[in-house]
Formats: structure tokens, C-alpha cells, sequence
């Protein structure tokens, strides 16, 4: 069998089986180090067996997953399943037996290429590392268990507990890995349950910028793509590290400066993707707010604004010229560390080279003051007239693969799919796509009433859930302090890495206290091992993506449709399938499923899923990618332009690849998908757009609608509101909707089709004024869209995007120095928020963390980031064998100067405290990649504890072949103001030798 | 005919390694044999560079001139391939080698080496053409099958060009003109004698 003289060995030691010394390490790199710290661990390994080179050379004869000659090959499309960019996957397919894999060269995303991850993808229909089979811990042993037997005592617990606590005492937690047939399920899982608790990776991601965003232009995504950036004059990068990030957007980022492009990285390292920029910054981690500031203070200063674009699309601007009037440059030095020359050339050059786009990503949204340093992105690309137009843009790369999907559609613990909130308004227009009773849907919930934020107090089903980045404060907050009845008792995870989550030691005590742990994944993950618990665990094997097909949306918003490559290894059931039964265990299969019908296997039909979600994504536009113009896009890929994403002839000609949204109407609309979002030089029918009109049509005597801006052919030629029936009629085009549109909108408004006349003209106006009220987002037809549409205009209105969101804590952005500041002398100055009682149904502390000063004790910076070869938690990429073998060690990055002020040299073994208490002893990386005073890890890394090694606890088989300390075990409290977004960018430590 | 090489244009590798992982990946290279890996130079600081280095497949290949048993031979393609069952594993070509690319599976102290194993182009062995047995010795044989290597094919931001020399050169060139900038042909004056 494959590999498993190696599996032994490398669970044995470090994991480290290196090959030689290599002429070519000339100077100490990152490799070079990996690789001599685990030579010595690793002997031990090599010296006791035959090399592990012979095993597979055995293997690749013998093996069942070699390519065999004379057998047919089938080939299978699928999309990667690491990062966002959306990367075409092609499968070669003997047998049932995945056993090639070839470039996409037909992809316009990825043009065949791949980062380490997707090329070595096959590991995932071949490797054995898998959770196989259900499984629970009992007395301290993995016990293997039945299907059924899981479902019924995982069942029967949840119903006592939801009998003695109500429903909100369950904690759910979905995924971005999920495909959006699966991320929907587990939002509309939980409804039927009852509660708002579960929550995914998003909020750990970009929920800052969701927030920040939308709350400025509308929509809370990445507006234009990565094919886009072609276009770009100026590439401005903070807190994104591409080149280990997003890889394959490289190509295209290359190809725009090849082009001319300049492009400026600001992080507080120098990254990979520095190494290729024209300039790089670097920031004190955290001060973000206060070097955009300080850059539009130059733009100010030198009239460089786009006055015209100003006047026209943007609100507020005028407060933020008072905000940064603050911020000279010899402040802005002062706290962000960056010289005046740096900041005016970074200026000047985003000035001189329009369009420009500016790219961020969880540089800039980890801080307790993320919506702040979005919004500031914002607002600077406002400043500079960069929205809306091709080549600019906030090009927002998201994290893991369906991260934007099951943002969008899935399981968020403050909104219903498609972000129509909690209200009861959203509730019942859901009730309506699912075709239940709103009454029985609320019957399921708890009947209480709870502080849903500054003493208001509201039902359940109204208060947002506990989010990912809190669950542990749910098992742990006492229950009179939360906005529900009781605390959270057990948690269901499924497809979640919980090393990504700061506070380590709370998080292993809020593990033990649970009354039961469950695990839906492929692999066990570090929630299986790193607690204490020796009962009440439950593994379910679950599919990985290329064990199903589904859908699932890129960064950019382009949807794919993903074909199954092999069936389920062993045991293994798909996310969709579990949820199902687990909804017929509870009793409310029939209604969840009512217009989904289940294939073999009890698998939900992922395209009737996708139906569904299209009949009721009406506010973003998910209404118009049915399955199947999805897979003509899958067959037609090459037919796409790799610049402007556009079909040009063959049977999609026209449309956008992947039908970026919002693609408007019903797919028989044929709207070809947005590109670019918010580019009034298209036609809305071409996918062109306005800003959203969200925020109301004035505020304190000043219109928010856009000023003489209009998207071309738009038959309003000024800014107007969000269309509703009322205002079509006012406009006279509520008789183009058509008699089936309007007995749907009728239906809506509670109107009997029967009581509506043949002719709309002569409907009685009481009639119609009780229709007034339904509009493009309830309007379950698609018929006020169509119709606003065929006359040029955006069916979300055409209003300015502001700068001042009054809603929020800081309408205007403004710095606050991070809970563990290193500069503690700018407290006073910039503090921050004080502690708030209920914020997502639990108090969260803010100035009674910052009271205290670390920073004597505890004097680096502390901040985490990626390694190319490893995603998220890391479980799933630690596990393959061909990218374990790149990165054997976790380890900190430290300065020399640090280094040597502790008598720490290279590769040495060390401890890093956290303020917190948390320890983790990692190896010292000696390198001026990071600045003194600021230390760096990888976060994707699990299996150990504070020292030890925990490989004992995996189930036999399932333990990664690398594993190491969770850098989250170290990091702090500090949560975002609006989105509880945890801040693990930036906070302190200490370094000591081990 | 065609004559085969690689180019890494150092301006565009960002180190990502799916070279290293699509040679893994297609040839079922056991765990410590790297066939290709990927070298950084100034790890950390401005002027950092990444090349991603295999066997160049050398014009006049240094391995081959040293090798006791004569086991390396040259395709019409310009591919240096090597018979695995010739080759006793003495290591003389590690050592003439300028890139670094022959790897051996065991690694004792005093053992034997094994055979050596290296770099095909993804153009398999002497056995017969994409049988089993030529992929159990050396590989997948791409070429074969009319394609290029994996390494190439996959790479991230296309920086890593496999093909024929004239064809990589050109597209090679075009960049150059694009960027205005010096060539970065790295190993190509060593490899084949002239740069591009």
C-alpha cells in the first residue's frame, strides 16, 4: 500500500525524510533552513527503514494509482479547491481512479496554470490520510461506528440538549470549502433547526471588508477581477501577499506591469510579492488608517482628487478631508513609521497612473478596526475617480475557494443568503422562496426575548448569531451575560479549521467543557486532537470537492460548475448529503426539501439546490446562473476573452465567464453578468452599473443619489432611487411587466391573482398601492428588474458612494491603536472603543483590554500570514504528501537584530509568548524579510500544543505528515467594532530560547 | 527538429513551487528525490530572485561525459535521458553536474546511492514507449504523448518555458521587448553554450 513504511516514519519524527545538501544553497533561504532543521530530526526516520523512495517506486508498480496503459481515460473538469482565483482543474480519470491530472489551458482564469496546491491536487482522489469511516472517541480511543449509529446518537444528543437549553445551545459551523449548493443547505439547515448560530470562514477573512464595502458602494465584493488587471496603470497591494496568497493572480499581475504597470506592495514584510513591486512600504502592522490618511493627504495637498468624479458619485468626502487634515506627514511617520518621501511617492505615483486598483486582503482586515481600514481603501480609491472603471477598482482577493460563495448564499450568522438580514421582512421572503409557513419557520426558533444590541431587546430570530470568531465565548461566557437563554453545549463543524482562530488555551478549555464535539470533514483537523476530552467526539468523513459536483464562485464573482471526478472514498458522504440526514433525523426533511429532489444515496440534487438559490438571490444577482448555462460556460471556457472575460461568438457569445454577479433577471433574461462592477460606460443589459442606492435617497438636507452620472442608454439621466412597483408606476412602466410577472408581484403582496384586472391599466389604485411596496429584491418574478433594465437602468438605483457611514461606530474612519499596541504611548491619543455589552448576542471588551500595557513584557509585534503550500488550517494540504515535503517545520521570522538582542541564532528551537498566555515553540528563522521589532509565523499549522507533540490523539492513519504549533495559540483578544472580525494581525510577544 | 530546453525567467517566478509538486504529481516522485526544485537567491531582501532548476538537458552533457558506464543518451529531441538499468549509482554525474540534478533514492552514510534518477523531460526512458514499466522506472513520457512537461505547462505565472529552443526564445524575446529590460536566461550560457 502507498506510502505507509513513510506514513510510520514520518509520524514518528518531525516529518522530515530531506534529500542532500544542495550545491545550490549558496546563502541561507527559507528552504535551505527548512531543510537543515529537518535533517537532524529526520535521520532517525531515513536511517531506520529502507529509504522511502523504494516504498514508492514499489508502490508505482504495484499501486493502483499509477496511470495504466490500454485503459480508457475519462476526463473530468472540476475547479481547485485551495483559493479563490478559481483555477480550472482537468482530471484524468481510469477505472474510477484519478490518475492524471493536466493543465486547463482552456481556463480564461488560470490559462493552465497552477500554484503548488492545484498542481498537486490528485492527492486528494489518492491520498489515505482521511477520516474513513464515522468515528467516535470513547474512554480515550477512536471507536469506528455506523452511519446510522452517528446520526442517532449525534441526533439524540442535539434533541435533548435542544429540549433542556432550546436551539441556539447547538453551535454550527459551515464553510467556505463548501461548493454553493452545500454553504446554502447549511444556512437553511440551521433556519429549520431554529437558530442563528453558525457562522464560517468569512468572518475571519474578509468580513471587515463585506461590511466596509457594501457600506460604501453596495456590494461588499471584489469589484472588477483579476483578468481586469491587465488593464491597470497602478497595482497597489496592502496587506496582500499575492505571490503565496493567490499565486496564479500573479500571472496576471505580472503581465499588467510587464505592460507598464507600477505596483506598490505595503506590509510590514517583504513579501514575495514585494520582491516584484516598484515600491515597497512597510507599515507598522495595524497603522493602516493612518498611512492611507497620510497618502490622501499629499493627493489633497497637490489637488490630484478627481474633482468631476467626486462631485457626481461620491458622499461625504469633505469630513474625510477633516479626518486627514490631521495626519501631516510627520504624524503619519510617527505612528506608521513610514518617511514623508515614501508616502508622497507612493502617492504620486497611484496620482499619476490612472486607473489604478488596490488589492487587499487579511493585511487589512484582521484588526479589532477592520471596517476602518477598509472603508479607507475605499475611500482613497473614491478620492482618485478608481471605482467603476476597468483597470481600477477594489480588487479584493478572498481567501479559500467558495469563501465569496458562502458568503453570498451560505452560512452567515448575521444574515439569510444573498445578505437580506434577519428582519422579519427577510424572513418571510425566504419562508416564500422555500414555499413554508413564515409561522412554522419561527415555531422552530426560541420564543424569548434577548438584547439584540444596546438594550433593544428582539427575538431570536432577529439577533445574529455567536460568529466563528466567538464560539469559544459561547461555551464559555456565563449565560446570563448572553442574548439568548442558554450557552452554547455542543458544536457542529463542518469543513472548519479551528487553528484559525485566536485565544488557543480559551478555546482548548471551551472544547473540554462541551457536552459534545462534532467533526464533518475529511480529516480530523486540530479540533479532534488538541483538547483533553476523551469521550463525546464525533468524526464524520466527508467529501472533499472533488467527490461531488456543485458550483462554486471565484473572487471575482464568476460562478463554475464543478463535475465529480471520483465517487466518495471509503465512507465518506458530501456535505449536502449529511445535512440531509441529519434533517430527516430531526424531523424536517420533507419541508427543507420540498422542491429538492434526492438522488441516490440520499444526495439533495445539487442543480434543483441551485434553482432554488436562484429564485431567491434576487439583491445580488444569483438569479440568472441556472445549472445549466453554468455547464454550457464549462464546455465553451476557450471562447472566452482572457482580458474582458468576454464570450466572443460561439454559443455563450456575450456573456461574462462565469456570469460574474449581479447576472440580473431570470437565466431565460439571458443578462450576461457584471465584470466590472459600478462601470456606468456599459449599458446595465451589458453588465454595466451605477453606485447602489442603499443608504436612503438623503441625509441631513443632501441628496445620496449620483449627480448627473448614469450608466449609458439609461433613459434616467440623473441619480434615482431602488425600484419598486410604486415607482414603476410613477414612471409609467409598470404596464411593460407582464401578466405572469405581475400576478407573481401580487402574490407577494398577498394579492389573489383572481383579484387582478386583464388589463393593469385599470386596476383600482388601492389595488395598487397595496402592490407599491414590493421591489427588485422581493419581487419573486424578476420582473421589476427586467423591466428597469430594458429602459438602462440598475434595478438597486443610482445613488454616490459615501464615505461616512453614520451607522457604524466610526462614520468616518479613523486609527485606534490595536488592543496590544507596542506603542502604548499613542493610547491616549488613539484609544479605543470602550467595552460593549451585547454585540452579536456576547459582551466584547475593548478598553479594559488596552487599560493594561504589555508592551514592556511582551515588546515585538506579533503578526501571521501565508505560505504558498499550505491553506487555512492547513490539515488538508499538511496531509499531501508532495507539499508536506516543501514546508516540514513551523517557525517565526525574526530580525536579526532581535535575534541577536536574545541570543537566538537561526534554526535554533524557541519559545514565543503571548501576552495571553499562550506558548508555542517554534523554530527561530533569522532574516530581514520582517522588520526589527516585528515578528512573523505561517498560521497553517496544527498537532501540537504549547510543546507537545499530540500525534497520539489522531485516529491511526489520519495524523498530517507535518504538523507543529498553532500560531493561534499565542495570539489575543481584540474583535472588530461592526463584524466581531478577530484581530490576529497585529498583536505582541516575547521570544526566548528553548 | 525540434531541440527541447528550458527557460526560467527569474523576473517572473514568484517561488510558488507548482513546478516542484507537477513533476511530483505526474511522476510519482517519492518523498526527498527532487527532480525539480526552486532556488531563491537574497531570501529576504530587495533583489530576492527565484529560479526553478531540473536538469537543463545540456548540450554537451558534462553527466554524460563523466559517466563510467556510459548509461546517458541523447533523444533527437535534444533530451538527456539515462538507462536505469546501466547506471550502478556511482555519483559521478552529481558532481559534474552544473545544476544539480541528478538525485539518488538512499541516503546512509556508507550505502549505496541506488539508481540515479533525474529530470526526463517528462520524456521517459529507454523502455518502450508509455508502457507501465517506463513509467515505473522513469516516469510519465509526455513528450510522447505530444505534450510538454508538467513543470512547464503548470507554472503559475508561466516563468518556467519548456519547448522547442527557438519557440521559447521568441516568446522569451517579446517579453524582453515588452519589459525593456536585461534578459534573465539564467543557466542558458552554461546549458547550451549562448544565451537567447
Amino acid at each position: 500500500m502507498k506510502l505507509i513504511k513513510k506514513n510510520a516514519g514520518a509520524e514518528k519524527g518531525s516529518g522530515s525524510v530531506s534529500s542532500f545538501p544542495s550545491v545550490f544553497y549558496t546563502e541561507m533561504d527559507r528552504r535551505t533552513f527548512l531543510r537543515r532543521t529537518g535533517l537532524t530530526a529526520g535521520a532517525a526516520v531515513v536511517g531506520s527503514a529502507m529509504a522511502p523512495g523504494m516504498m514508492r517506486r514499489a508502490h508505482a508498480v504495484e499501486g493502483t494509482h499509477a496511470r495504466k496503459q490500454g485503459v480508457p481515460v475519462e476526463i473530468r473538469r472540476s475547479v481547485c479547491s485551495h483559493c479563490s482565483v478559481g483555477c480550472g482543474v482537468v482530471a484524468e480519470v481510469q477505472n474510477g481512479v484519478w490518475t492524471g491530472q493536466e493543465p486547463d489551458f482552456d481556463s480564461p482564469f488560470n490559462l493552465g496554470s497552477h500554484c503548488a496546491k492545484g498542481a498537486s491536487l490528485r492527492d486528494h482522489g489518492i491520498g489515505e490520510k482521511r477520516v474513513k469511516y464515522p468515528m467516535k472517541l470513547e474512554g480515550g480511543r477512536w471507536r469506528r461506528i455506523s452511519w446510522d449509529d452517528a446520526i442517532t446518537e449525534i441526533g439524540d444528543k442535539f434533541l435533548q440538549i435542544r429540549e433542556e437549553s432550546g436551539p441556539d445551545s447547538i453551535w454550527w459551523c459551515g464553510s467556505s470549502k463548501a461548493n454553493n449548493e452545500g454553504a446554502y443547505l447549511q444556512r437553511k439547515f440551521v433556519a429549520f433547526w431554529g437558530t442563528n448560530n453558525i457562522d464560517h470562514q468569512a468572518r475571519i477573512c474578509h468580513s471587515t471588508t463585506v461590511a466596509g464595502v457594501a457600506n460604501t458602494w453596495g456590494y461588499g465584493a471584489m469589484t472588477n477581477s483579476f483578468n481586469d488587471i491587465h488593464n491597470a496603470k497602478c497595482m497597489f497591494f496592502i496587506g496582500s501577499n499575492a505571490a503565496e496568497a493567490h499565486p496564479v493572480s500573479m500571472q496576471h499581475i505580472l503581465r499588467a506591469k510587464e505592460n507598464g504597470a507600477k505596483m506598490i506592495v505595503v506590509d510590514p514584510r517583504f513579501t514575495r510579492t514585494a520582491a516584484h513591486a516598484d515600491q515597497h512600504i512597510s507599515i507598522r502592522s495595524g497603522t493602516d488608517v493612518p498611512f492611507i490618511w497620510g497618502m490622501l493627504w499629499h493627493i489633497f495637498e497637490n489637488g490630484w482628487q478627481d474633482d468631476e468624479y467626486i462631485r457626481q458619485r461620491v458622499y461625504g468626502l469633505n469630513k474625510v478631508r477633516e479626518e486627514v487634515a490631521r495626519w501631516t506627514p510627520d504624524v503619519v511617520e510617527d505612528v506608521t513609521g513610514v518617511p514623508e518621501a515614501q508616502v508622497r511617492q507612493a502617492a504620486q505615483t497611484m496620482a499619476e497612473n490612472r486607473p489604478g486598483t488596490i488589492v487587499w486582503c487579511m493585511g487589512g482586515t484582521q484588526h479589532h478596526i477592520g471596517n476602518n481600514n477598509t472603508r479607507a481603501y475605499c475611500i482613497l480609491q473614491l478620492a482618485l475617480g478608481n471605482i467603476g472603471v476597468s483597470g481600477g477598482g477594489a480588487n479584493i482577493f478572498r481567501g479559500h475557494c467558495n469563501v465569496q460563495g458562502a458568503t453570498d448564499v451560505g452560512p452567515n450568522c448575521h444574515t439569510l443568503p444573498a445578505y437580506y438580514g434577519l428582519s422579519e421582512g427577510a424572513w418571510r421572503h425566504w419562508s416564500r422562496v422555500w414555499d413554508v409557513d413564515f409561522d412554522y419557520i419561527k415555531s422552530r426558533f426560541d420564543d424569548g426575548q434577548y438584547d439584540a444590541g444596546g438594550g433593544k431587546m428582539s427575538h431570536p430570530m432577529h439577533i445574529p448569531g455567536i460568529p466563528v470568531s466567538r464560539w469559544i465565548d459561547g461555551v464559555l461566557e456565563d449565560p446570563a451575560n448572553q442574548s439568548q437563554r442558554d450557552r452554547t453545549r455542543a458544536v457542529f463543524f463542518q469543513g472548519h479549521a479551528v487553528n484559525s482562530q485566536s485565544r488557543g488555551p480559551d478555546m482548548k478549555e471551551a472544547i473540554e467543557k462541551l457536552e459534545m464535539v462534532v467533526c464533518s470533514d475529511p480529516y480530523p483537523t486540530h479540533l479532534a486532537v488538541m483538547s483533553e476530552r476523551t469521550d463525546g467526539v464525533y468524526l464524520l468523513p466527508t467529501c472533499t470537492q472533488f467527490e461531488q459536483r456543485g458550483s462554486i464562485t471565484a473572487s471575482n464573482r464568476s460562478i463554475q460548475w464543478r463535475e465529480k471526478i471520483v465517487d466518495p472514498l471509503f465512507e465518506s458522504k458530501t456535505d449536502s448529503q449529511i445535512l440531509y440526514a441529519f434533517a430527516q433525523k430531526f424531523g424536517f426533511a420533507d419541508e427543507m426539501f420540498k422542491n429538492i429532489a434526492i438522488e441516490e444515496d440520499g444526495l439533495p440534487s445539487p442543480e434543483d439546490t441551485l434553482r432554488e438559490i436562484n429564485r431567491g438571490t434576487w439583491t445580488i444577482g444569483y438569479t440568472g446562473q441556472s445549472p445549466e448555462r453554468l455547464k454550457l460556460h464549462l464546455e465553451n471556457k476557450h471562447t472566452f476573452d482572457t482580458t474582458t472575460l468576454r464570450a466572443v461568438g460561439g454559443p455563450c457569445d456575450g456573456d461574462y465567464y462565469g456570469l460574474p454577479w449581479p447576472c440580473w433577471g431570470t437565466p431565460e433574461m439571458k443578462h450576461p453578468g457584471t465584470h466590472v462592477l459600478y462601470d456606468p460606460s456599459q449599458p446595465v443589459k451589458d453588465g454595466g452599473l451605477t453606485f447602489r442606492a442603499r443608504f436612503g435617497v438623503e441625509r441631513e438636507g443632501e441628496s445620496l443619489l449620483a449627480d448627473g452620472s448614469y450608466s449609458v442608454d439609461s433613459e434616467l439621466t440623473d441619480g434615482y432611487p431602488e425600484f419598486t412597483f410604486g415607482i414603476l408606476r410613477q414612471l409609467g412602466w409598470h404596464t411593460d411587466l407582464s401578466r405572469e410577472e405581475l400576478e407573481v408581484i401580487a402574490g407577494v403582496a398577498g394579492i389573489n391573482a383572481s383579484e387582478l384586472p386583464s388589463n393593469i391599466r385599470t386596476a383600482s389604485s388601492e389595488l395598487l398601492e397595496r402592490m407599491d411596496g414590493i421591489n427588485w429584491k422581493t419581487d419573486l418574478s424578476g420582473g421589476i428588474q427586467r423591466v428597469a433594465i430594458d429602459h438602462g437602468c440598475a434595478p438597486f438605483g443610482n445613488a454616490k458612494a459615501r464615505c461616512e457611514v453614520w451607522q457604524f461606530p466610526d462614520p468616518i474612519p479613523v486609527h485606534r491603536e490595536p488592543l496590544y499596541t507596542p506603542r502604548y504611548d499613542l493610547v491616549a491619543q488613539y484609544p479605543t472603543y470602550d467595552d460593549v455589552k451585547a454585540s452579536y448576542r456576547l459582551p466584547t471588551r475593548y478598553g479594559s483590554v488596552q487599560a493594561e500595557d504589555y508592551s514592556k513584557d511582551f515588546p515585538l509585534v506579533f503578526t501571521s500570514g501565508r505560505l504558498v503550500e499550505y491553506e487555512g488550517g492547513g490539515e488538508e494540504t499538511r496531509s499531501n504528501p508532495w507539499l508536506a515535503e516543501l514546508q516540514q517545520e513551523m517557525f517565526v521570522e525574526i530580525h536579526p537584530a532581535d535575534a541577536n538582542d536574545r541570543g537566538i541564532q537561526d534554526g535554533q528551537t524557541v519559545w514565543l509568548d503571548g501576552p495571553e498566555g499562550g506558548s508555542i515553540k517554534i523554530q527561530a528563522m533569522v532574516t530581514e524579510r520582517v522588520p526589527r521589532g516585528t515578528v512573523w509565523t505561517p498560521f497553517h499549522f496544527g498537532g501540537h500544543y504549547q510543546g507537545e507533540d499530540l500525534l497520539d490523539r489522531y485516529p491511526e492513519g489520519t495524523a498530517p505528515y507535518v504538523r507543529g504549533e498553532a500560531c493561534n495559540t499565542a495570539t489575543t483578544y481584540g474583535y472588530d467594532s461592526v463584524t466581531q472580525m478577530q484581530e490576529t494581525k497585529t498583536t505582541l510577544c516575547q521570544i526566548r530560547a528553548a | 527538429m525540434a531541440r527541447m530546453k528550458f527557460l526560467c525567467d527569474a523576473e517572473r517566478c514568484i517561488e510558488c513551487n507548482a513546478c516542484v509538486t507537477a513533476c511530483k504529481n505526474e511522476n510519482e516522485v517519492p518523498w526527498g528525490v527532487n527532480r525539480r526544485r526552486v532556488v531563491t537567491l537574497n531570501d529576504g531582501v530587495p533583489g530576492e530572485k527565484s529560479i526553478s532548476v531540473a536538469c537543463m538537458h545540456c548540450t554537451d552533457a558534462p553527466c554524460a561525459a563523466v559517466c563510467p558506464v556510459d548509461c546517458f543518451y541523447t533523444t533527437d529531441d535534444g533530451i538527456v535521458l539515462h538507462d536505469k538499468d546501466l547506471c550502478i549509482g556511482c555519483g559521478y554525474c552529481f558532481y559534474a553536474c552544473p545544476f544539480g540534478a541528478p538525485q539518488y533514492p538512499q541516503q546512509e552514510a556508507f550505502g549505496v546511492r541506488g539508481k540515479m534518477d533525474k529530470c526526463t523531460f517528462c520524456a521517459g526512458g529507454p523502455t518502450e514507449d508509455l508502457a507501465d514499466a517506463e513509467y515505473a522506472k522513469y516516469g510519465a513520457n509526455r513528450v510522447a504523448e505530444g505534450k510538454l512537461p508538467a513543470c512547464a505547462e503548470m507554472c503559475s505565472t508561466k516563468a518556467l518555458l519548456a519547448g522547442d529552443g527557438d519557440m521559447v526564445a521568441d516568446i522569451y524575446r517579446e517579453r524582453i521587448m515588452r519589459r525593456s529590460g536585461r534578459p534573465q536566461t539564467w543557466g542558458w550560457d552554461k546549458a547550451y553554450g549562448g544565451g537567447v
